[in-house]
């Protein structure tokens, strides 16, 4: 791969970089809308190099090929240990891409409109570009250390736009907490880092000494341990595999799991999916960018990016699959009930993530369907759920409320909203020819070839979920009557906002017919499976029948229900009380560990120290009292002296 | 002349003309400091690029040294008959520290414009104590280094106790006596190596040739390592430092958390790891332990803070246990960090103490549950607040990530001399700090600055003036610069590192 384009990918998180710069250094005081205008350019040109780019990748670059087009020397922790910023083209750093300057593009347009009365309107551009750059950035990252480096600095982005309103205590809240959760998960990435760090890196140093002393002829000498190029590769793959370490356990695998519970974290998979639907204090055009279309896919494309390493450790990917199933059924079953629009939004994209990952993990070495599945479902659900999220918004904006509770009748006030709500909500119960139902049957049949029944089950009864509680909301939002002041004097949005909806419909339409897992795989034959494409249309079918069922009459059957079931429902309700449990966690860390840390310093340790300093000053105080000042004692203590010091020194003469 | 020369006369000439302005222009001497410390800023950075030159000149280095190669060498006698010379010359380690202090004495002496009481004193002694620190970094000779060493602790005395606040002559006296006891033992330790070397010299280099016996260093050692390790927090010996430092005024918070606490483990990377290798295979994983103490539970104890300087503090201490931490790797990977680690820390806190001093002029509270909402009324300090609360969390992009992860990977990859699991466990305790250290950043930050505000006198807040804005975007630029392309500082420091390294 040669050529300007790849030679200067670069320029493509650059671009936000540069309008975050001169954001804040031009325009952060301005009251005008200029800082919009400045972001969104910048994003947009990113954009249009991410086609000229993509386009160059086809018709020039063979079939998958890979390849680092620009890096320089970063960071020199040692030998094989040399960190280097660069950009990595492959199928699917060029799908992220795609997925991020576009609805990064749209998002940031649409802002323009949403967020047009903010005090904080320059500042929350830079923000949203700063996150832009940050995303860029772990999408084109060519090694471990680099994705880290991003992938935090994508978690301090995020932190910045949740907590944007900073006078809000539950905004600040949110923040900290969406922070800090990442942050643990982090830890766990971190020392996954470490471990393959390690181990490879004393694999390229045997290597070399294999070199040396002329038995292979390959060049080491520039192979880093860290990149994904040399992790990925075969050789270290299979003195990795069965090498024990770490107390006996399997040693590659134990690496892989604690890359993957960073995954997990930034990924919200359960149990550290406490932080996303609290993320929603943010303004919604956030939410739609960064807690749904794109920074909550960066642990599936973590997995994605080692998925070589994942598929050759024994028992990683079962356990990806696991966690991504659990997720999928556990949030659809929350999205039931939750009244906040987009709380369920939320946990929709929880459940859609849950779908990513368990593709990743019913995916194999020799039977790679599922990757493709999971980047394509990946690509599908940015459009659809950011239009749902930009659609919430819309809506937000109008009624001024985020329950649903509170609209109703929205159909005819906001026609165009209402008509890309529709769209993204069929995309996502999996309707044909929308394109969630491309992807969603394309994990579902992967699924069904790994002959893993029971996911496949979990996944088509999520399905039938999804399509359930996807209709209760667009049922409750904009059918029936309005239900509040605020519904009624509801209207449609500016076009700076419907036309970005628009667009992200249109995407959402024909998302789906572009072949994206053939493209990331090119090597391998795909087939459609016509069972479960029937199947899920039944599936979701079924769903949506039951949505009207319950919400589309006039009696509602939905709260008689729920009455019946009880407590069953209120434990559902409060998200199975799990965000209790962690809180009473943490309070026990610093009830428990903090305060008597604090403590102990003060009292046991200074203490001691303070002791000491007594003692010395009693003996002080002892000694003093020889200095009497009388010439008379000093001559009796200086006589008795003298005569101890002579009978020692006869002592020790004889 | 060496030029080295100049970056203790410079400060020293400077207090002299302080203390010569008449009494009715205390405004004139802020601008004779001013001028004085900008100059030595200029010439550490106009000799660290002539050092980097001089050293890709030179090509090369031999990759199997075990001696530190000096640059801008000069010898002079001055107790011939014991061996002492007035020696003098600097490393890649020394020139990083070097530029570390001229930042951070250049930024003190804004932060502390609004001075009037005293000032004569202030700056003059404020200008001694950096001629003390400038001078241990210069020094060769160990006799030469322990004099400026005291040089660097005395005025700190008189520092806290006049200008200070709270129970600052408790605070002044306790720092004193600990650091004193340390530099007991310290300067028992450097006699043991003088004598065990034929009494011929101090010179570091030549003692660095000598094979000291086993069982010297088996107790020399550690007499040394918490001789220096006092003054870099070592934990049980901390506790000076958050008393000190809440008592402190505010330049003198900055460059005594910036810079003297550097001068721990720069001491102990310098002289005791340096010259007695085995004692330190012997005594790592003793002092591992301590420092992983010092890193996990100097976090917590951070989080129970309410006094922002006790708050920075704590956290001062976490982050100096990383500098030991790295140190006890006794690897190439855990010295670098060690290294990258004082520079980041030294700018990093002080930040922190010069914006907890401008914070606290205009709040007249330090107390964290009294204030809130500020970043309304001060967004530039909040912004430089948070900036220096992310790069103490390790954010990437920021020094503290740089020099954190080096750590950790000289942590885990370890040495021969300690058992792995045991490093690793230590290592990975150490690692969790960063989470807790994120915990005690934001939600400190968040009850200073977010929220509505709480205390209407609050309204009244004026954001950072001037000198204010130039001292804190000095610091905020370094830390950026450091985080965002590292080779800046690794380059100037890793050819003085693998000598080091190379003893093990």
């Amino acid at each position: 791969m040669t050529g300007f384009l790849f030679e200067n990918a670069w320029m493509i998180p650059a671009l936000p970089l540069i309008s975050v710069v001169l954001i804040w250094i031009f325009a952060i005081r301005s009251t005008t809308r200029i800082a919009g205008y400045i972001g969104s350019a910048a994003i947009g040109l990113a954009f249009l190099l991410t086609c000229a780019l993509g386009v160059s990748y086809l018709s020039s670059a063979e079939e998958g090929a890979a390849a680092v087009t620009w890096s320089i020397e970063w960071l020199r922790y040692q030998d094989h240990l040399v960190v280097s910023l660069g950009t990595l083209i492959d199928p699917i750093s060029l799908v992220l891409l795609f997925v991020v300057t576009s609805v990064s593009l749209l998002v940031h347009v649409y802002s323009i409109g949403y967020m047009a009365d903010d005090k904080g309107f320059s500042r929350y551009f830079a923000y949203l570009s700063l996150f832009t750059f940050s995303m860029l950035g772990l999408v084109l990252a060519p090694n471990l250390v680099q994705m880290f480096v991003f992938w935090e600095l994508v978690g301090v982005s995020s932190f910045l736009l949740i907590g944007f309103y900073y006078t809000l205590p539950e905004a600040i809240a949110a923040s900290k907490k969406a922070f800090i959760v990442t942050r643990f998960a982090d830890l766990f990435f971190l020392a996954g880092i470490l471990c393959l760090g390690f181990y490879i890196h004393q694999f390229v140093v045997d290597q070399e000494f294999v070199i040396a002393s002329g038995t292979i002829v390959q060049n080491t000498v520039d192979t880093q341990a860290l990149d994904f190029a040399t992790i990925n590769s075969q050789p270290v793959l299979d003195a990795l595999k069965d090498q024990r370490g770490l107390w006996g356990h399997n040693l590659l695998t134990i690496a892989v799991l604690l890359v993957f519970i960073g995954a997990a974290g930034k990924s919200a998979m359960f149990p550290l999916h406490i932080w996303l639907p609290d993320a929603m204090a943010g303004p919604t055009p956030v939410s739609a960018l960064i807690h749904a279309a794109t920074m909550v896919v960066a642990g599936v494309y973590l997995v994605a990016r080692l998925f070589p390493a994942f598929a050759a450790a024994e028992d990683a990917l079962p356990v990806v699959a696991a966690i991504g199933c659990f997720t999928c059924l556990f949030a659809a079953v929350i999205a039931c009930t939750q009244t906040d629009i987009k709380r369920v939004l939320a946990f929709s994209t929880l459940s859609q993530i849950g779908y990513m990952m368990l593709a990743l993990g019913v995916a194999t070495a020799e039977h790679p369907a599922g990757f493709g599945a999971s980047i394509f479902h990946l690509f599908t659900h940015a459009f659809f759920k950011a239009l749902l999220f930009l659609g919430a918004g819309s809506v937000i904006h109008a009624v001024h409320s985020n329950e649903v509770t509170a609209m109703g009748g929205l159909r005819k006030k906001m026609p165009l909203t209402h008509a890309t709500f529709l769209v993204a909500t069929l995309a996502i119960a999996g309707l044909p020819p929308l394109a969630g139902f491309f992807s969603k049957d394309e994990i579902l049949g992967a699924a069904l070839d790994g002959e893993d029944y029971l996911i496949f089950g979990v996944g088509l009864f999520v399905a039938a979920l999804t399509a359930f509680y996807m209709f209760r909301l667009y049922i409750l939002t904009f059918l029936g009557d309005e239900k509040s002041a605020g519904a009624t004097k509801a209207h449609e949005s500016p076009s700076i906002m419907t036309i970005p909806l628009v667009v992200l419909g249109v995407m959402s339409v024909i998302g789906g017919w572009i072949s994206v897992s053939q493209f990331v795989l090119p090597a391998v034959e795909l087939h459609a499976h016509v069972t479960v494409m029937a199947l899920s249309v039944l599936a979701a079918g079924l769903g949506i029948g039951a949505a009207f069922w319950f919400y589309g009459g006039e009696t509602n059957r939905a709260d008689s229900i729920a009455k019946s079931a009880g407590g069953l429902y209120r434990l559902v309700q409060n998200k199975f009380y799990i965000d209790e449990v962690y809180l009473l966690l943490t309070k026990g860390i610093f009830r428990f560990v903090a305060a008597p840390a604090a403590w102990f310093d003060r009292h046991v340790v200074d203490g001691a120290m303070n002791l000491s300093a007594t003692v010395v000053r009693w003996f002080g105080a002892k000694f003093n009292a020889f200095q009497t000042g009388q010439v008379q004692t000093y001559g009796i203590w200086m006589v008795n002296g003298t005569i101890l010091v002579l009978v020692f020194l006869w002592l020790v003469q004889q | 002349m060496s030029w080295l020369s100049l970056l203790i006369l410079i400060p020293f000439a400077t207090a002299l003309a302080v203390v010569a302005t008449p009494d009715s222009k205390w405004y004139a001497r802020r601008w004779i400091a001013l001028v004085g410390t900008g100059i030595v800023l200029a010439l550490s950075l106009v000799m660290s690029v002539d050092y980097m030159q001089a050293v890709q000149e030179r090509g090369n280095i031999n990759s199997l040294a075990t001696i530190s190669q000096m640059e801008y060498e000069q010898s002079v006698p001055w107790f011939a008959s014991m061996g002492i010379d007035y020696h003098i010359g600097v490393d890649g380690i020394a020139m990083a520290m070097i530029v570390l202090t001229a930042i951070i004495i250049f930024t003190g002496v804004l932060a502390s414009w609004e001075v009037k009481d005293r000032s004569r004193e202030f700056y003059a002694f404020l200008l001694v104590l950096v001629t003390g620190v400038f001078g241990v970094f210069i020094s060769v000779d160990l006799f030469l280094f322990f004099v400026f060493y005291e040089v660097a602790v005395l005025p700190m005395y008189l520092l806290i106790g006049v200008w200070g606040t709270g129970r600052k002559e408790y605070s002044a006296m306790k720092l004193t006596l600990m650091l004193m006891v340390g530099s007991a033992f310290v300067l028992v330790g450097i006699l043991a190596l003088y004598h065990a070397a034929g009494s011929q010299t101090f010179d570091l280099n030549k003692l660095a040739t000598v094979d000291y016996s086993k069982d010297l260093q088996q107790w020399v050692f550690p007499c040394v390592f918490v001789g220096f390790g006092v003054l870099g927090a070592l934990f049980p010996f901390h506790t000076w430092s958050p008393d000190g430092h809440a008592s402190a005024p505010t330049a003198v918070s900055m460059l005594h958390a910036g810079v003297l606490m550097k001068l721990g483990g720069y001491g102990v990377l310098r002289v005791a790891v340096y010259l007695m290798p085995d004692g330190a295979k012997e005594w790592a994983l003793f002092f591992l332990i301590l420092t992983t103490i010092n890193i996990v539970y100097g976090a917590y104890a951070a989080i129970k803070q309410t006094d922002l300087k006790y708050f920075t503090a704590y956290s001062s201490v976490s982050h100096c246990g990383f500098v030991l931490f790295g140190i006890c790797s006794l690897n190439l990977m855990g010295f670098k960090g060690a290294v990258i680690q004082m520079f980041s820390h030294g700018i990093m806190t002080g930040l922190f103490f010069g914006l907890i001093g401008m914070v606290y002029g205009r709040s007249k509270t330090r107390d964290l549950t009294k204030m809130g909402g500020l970043s309304k009324r001060i967004p530039w300090l909040a912004v430089c607040f948070y900036i220096g609360g992310l790069a103490s969390l390790g954010l990437p992009g920021l020094s503290g990530f740089v020099a954190e992860s080096t750590v950790f990977l000289g942590g885990f990859f370890g040495n021969a001399w300690i058992d792995p699991s045991t490093m690793r466990i230590c290592t990975l305790l150490a690692t969790s700090s960063i989470v807790v250290t994120a915990v005690y950043v934001l939600r400190g930050l968040s009850r200073v600055f977010q929220g509505e505000i709480t205390n209407p006198e609050f309204e009244k807040l004026q954001d950072a003036k001037l000198p204010e804005k130039l001292c804190t975007a000095i610091l905020v630029a370094s830390l950026v610069i450091v985080g965002m392309y590292p080779p800046v500082l690794i380059d100037l420091i890793e050819h003085a590192i693998v000598p080091i390294a190379n003893r093990f």
